[in-house]
């Protein structure tokens, strides 16, 4: 035991005399996760508009101030002409648009609908896409308080049609994504890394002819890695609510447990690499090609699973992080329990113990 | 000054090294081909053969991490095939790549060095003060050792080897890419192990090395084709130096 400490502190060493695991370890976690939370995000908040109100009445202040109390848009300013719509574009003063058409109110209680225009700079066309969405959302609101005593529904009829899901908060979507991400990072890509490296410097060497026993080593090369994984997690969990207000609506203790599961998968993973790279380059090579672009990719962390073609949804079936995934989702999002979960989690179980078996099995206990 | 044929004195039972018919295939090449030998308590044994011709094999057998194919072996007294872990507490071992840990200061590699061979605390800081004053390493103690220079590196680590008082310490090239001067000085500390009953297992690419050993093997394809003092070496190939003799067995 006391051997073993020693090999652990020593590992340490090499983790936190090294900048650029530091970087890795440390950095890369809360540099990620802000940076999916507020770079890429679908949200918007107090965009500029303009508004050109032909008709400036009743109904149509009652949408324009629906739309100032908003937190998502200000109203920069309002124009009279149609000319103007361009040229507060060219300068970049607003994002967007609203243009009421003429007789308004009259339309809508006479023809029992009326239209907006809703014109967005799509030089930016996620924003722009995502502005509609937002205006249509209030627009929807509105025009459900409007109908609520009325027998022949009132429409007020915005030329976009997308439908604005009001649940999507991408920050809520991307927090599993790259917290899996994060995990496999730091469990698989450095302990390939830290095992080639004493590979390619020959100290594995010294280290197998030492009384310690292969596994030993191994563990001893893992374990640090664990705790900087768990480390990790409790920062992504924490930065998440408290940074992005995300509730974490199920059990904190299912959560740790399945993420610690998943910290086991890549670890395994992280050997198995260790075990077919020579260097520590290559270790990293295949930790990033094998590993992190099917995360990034085929386990539904950006792309939905189910619109992809049917041999890539096979295919992800076999990425851990597409299990994990979900399991995560389901325990922060949906607030379940155990119970609907345990079958994502057999899963994961079994690739772990796969991985595990590989491992040993591949692991070269003597160095041929 | 050392007297070189101490061992023909007490060579009964004093085997710390037995070995017989030690082969290792890979596939259907034969790196080690039956090699039969003994090594003596105290002895420098030169280990020594071309690029190739299969000297790291066999030493891969001989300190436990890779099974020989056929043949037997004992090692500090020891079978390779079933205590290999036996043998690995009562050997040092030093490979021709400089094998301590840069990122680690000299006191924390011998502390980590110490610690996997399980000397207690109170002995590891014994050895690692008595280490770094015999290698006047005082003012550099708390530095990482990828400061130093390659010279002291390589003395360094053979301390590391020896910090657990191994029975045999096997050394793979130790003297490959430093400087006449430090090659000379590791020499010395090579004899002083030997003289304090380490026995030295060494293999060299110079030949003036060669003749500092008590006994000299010469490995050629696998196979070793000579073996003796250098003196009775140089007698029986009728050649000035062990240079010689290494270049007559090595060209056929």
């Amino acid at each position: 035991m006391k051997r073993f400490i020693g090999f652990i502190k020593k590992e340490f060493y090499h983790i936190f005399r090294d900048r650029r695991s530091l970087f890795i370890l440390f950095g890369m976690p809360i540099a990620q996760i802000l940076l999916f939370g507020f770079a890429i995000t679908n949200e918007i908040n107090n965009v500029d508009i303009a508004i050109l109100d032909h008709s400036k009445d009743n109904t149509t202040e009652e949408i324009i101030n629906k739309i100032a109390a908003s937190k998502y848009f200000s109203i920069k300013q309002m124009i009279t002409r149609e000319a103007d719509i361009a040229s507060v574009f060219q300068k970049g003063q607003v994002k967007a648009v609203l243009n009421f058409e003429k007789d308004f109110s009259k339309n809508l209680i006479k023809d029992h609908k009326a239209t907006i225009q809703v014109i967005t700079d799509a030089t930016d066309p996620n924003t722009a896409n995502t502005i509609t969405n937002y205006i249509n959302a209030i627009l929807q609101q509105y025009q459900k308080e409007l109908n609520k005593d009325i027998i022949i529904a009132y429409q007020i009829l915005p030329q976009t049609r997308m439908v604005y899901n009001p649940e999507l908060k991408s920050v809520y979507m991307f927090v599993p994504g790259v917290m899996t991400i994060i995990l496999m990072l730091v469990s698989a890509m450095m302990t390939s890394i830290s095992i080639t490296r004493e590979k390619e410097l020959g100290t594995m060497e010294i280290l197998l002819v030492s009384p310690l026993r292969p596994f030993q080593v191994i563990i001893g090369k893992v374990v640090p890695y664990i705790f900087l994984s768990i480390i990790n997690a409790v920062v992504i969990v924490m930065l998440s609510i408290f940074i992005f207000n995300m509730p974490v609506q199920g059990s904190l203790i299912l959560l740790g447990l399945e993420s610690v599961l998943f910290i086991i998968t890549s670890l395994a993973l992280g050997i198995l690499i260790s075990t077919i790279s020579a260097t520590q380059q290559t270790a990293m090579m295949i930790s990033l090609m094998g590993l992190m672009l099917p995360v990034i990719l085929l386990s539904g962390f950006i792309f939905p699973i189910s619109s992809m073609p049917m041999p890539l949804q096979i295919i992800s079936n076999i990425i851990p992080a597409k299990w994990f995934i979900i399991i995560l989702k389901a325990i922060m999002l949906k607030g379940v329990g155990m119970q609907f979960i345990w079958k994502e989690t057999l899963i994961l179980l079994g690739m772990t113990v796969f991985f595990i078996a590989l491992s040993v099995k591949k692991y070269k206990i003597r160095l041929e | 000054m050392r007297f070189p044929l101490s061992w023909e004195m007490n060579m009964q039972n004093n085997n710390v090294i037995q070995v017989e018919g030690l082969t290792k295939m890979f596939g259907d090449f034969t790196a080690v081909d039956a090699i039969t030998f003994d090594v003596k308590k105290g002895e420098i044994f030169g280990f020594l053969g071309a690029n190739g011709a299969g000297k790291t094999t066999a030493i891969k057998m001989l300190i436990g991490i890779s099974n020989p194919t056929s043949g037997k072996a004992t090692v500090a007294g020891f079978d390779v095939l079933t205590n290999p872990n036996d043998i690995k507490r009562n050997i040092g071992y030093m490979s021709q790549r400089f094998a301590l840990y840069d990122d680690l200061t000299v006191k924390e590699n011998i502390t980590f060095f110490g610690g996997i061979y399980g000397l207690s605390r109170k002995r590891i800081k014994e050895k690692s003060e008595a280490l770094i004053k015999e290698l006047g390493l005082e003012n550099v103690a708390s530095q990482l050792v990828g400061s130093l220079p390659l010279g002291w590196k390589q003395k360094l680590s053979f301390s590391v080897a020896l910090i657990h008082d191994p029975k045999i310490v096997f050394l793979d090239e130790p003297t490959g890419a430093v400087d006449p001067i430090t090659r000379r000085q590791f020499w010395e500390m090579i004899y002083k192990a030997a003289n304090q009953d380490t026995t030295v297992f060494v293999t060299t690419h110079y030949m003036d090395e060669a003749e500092y050993c008590d006994r000299v093997s010469i490995m050629v394809d696998g196979k070793i084709e000579a073996l003796d003092t250098p003196m009775k070496l140089k007698e029986q190939f009728q050649a000035e130096s062990m240079n010689d003799v290494f270049l007559k067995l090595a060209r056929g």
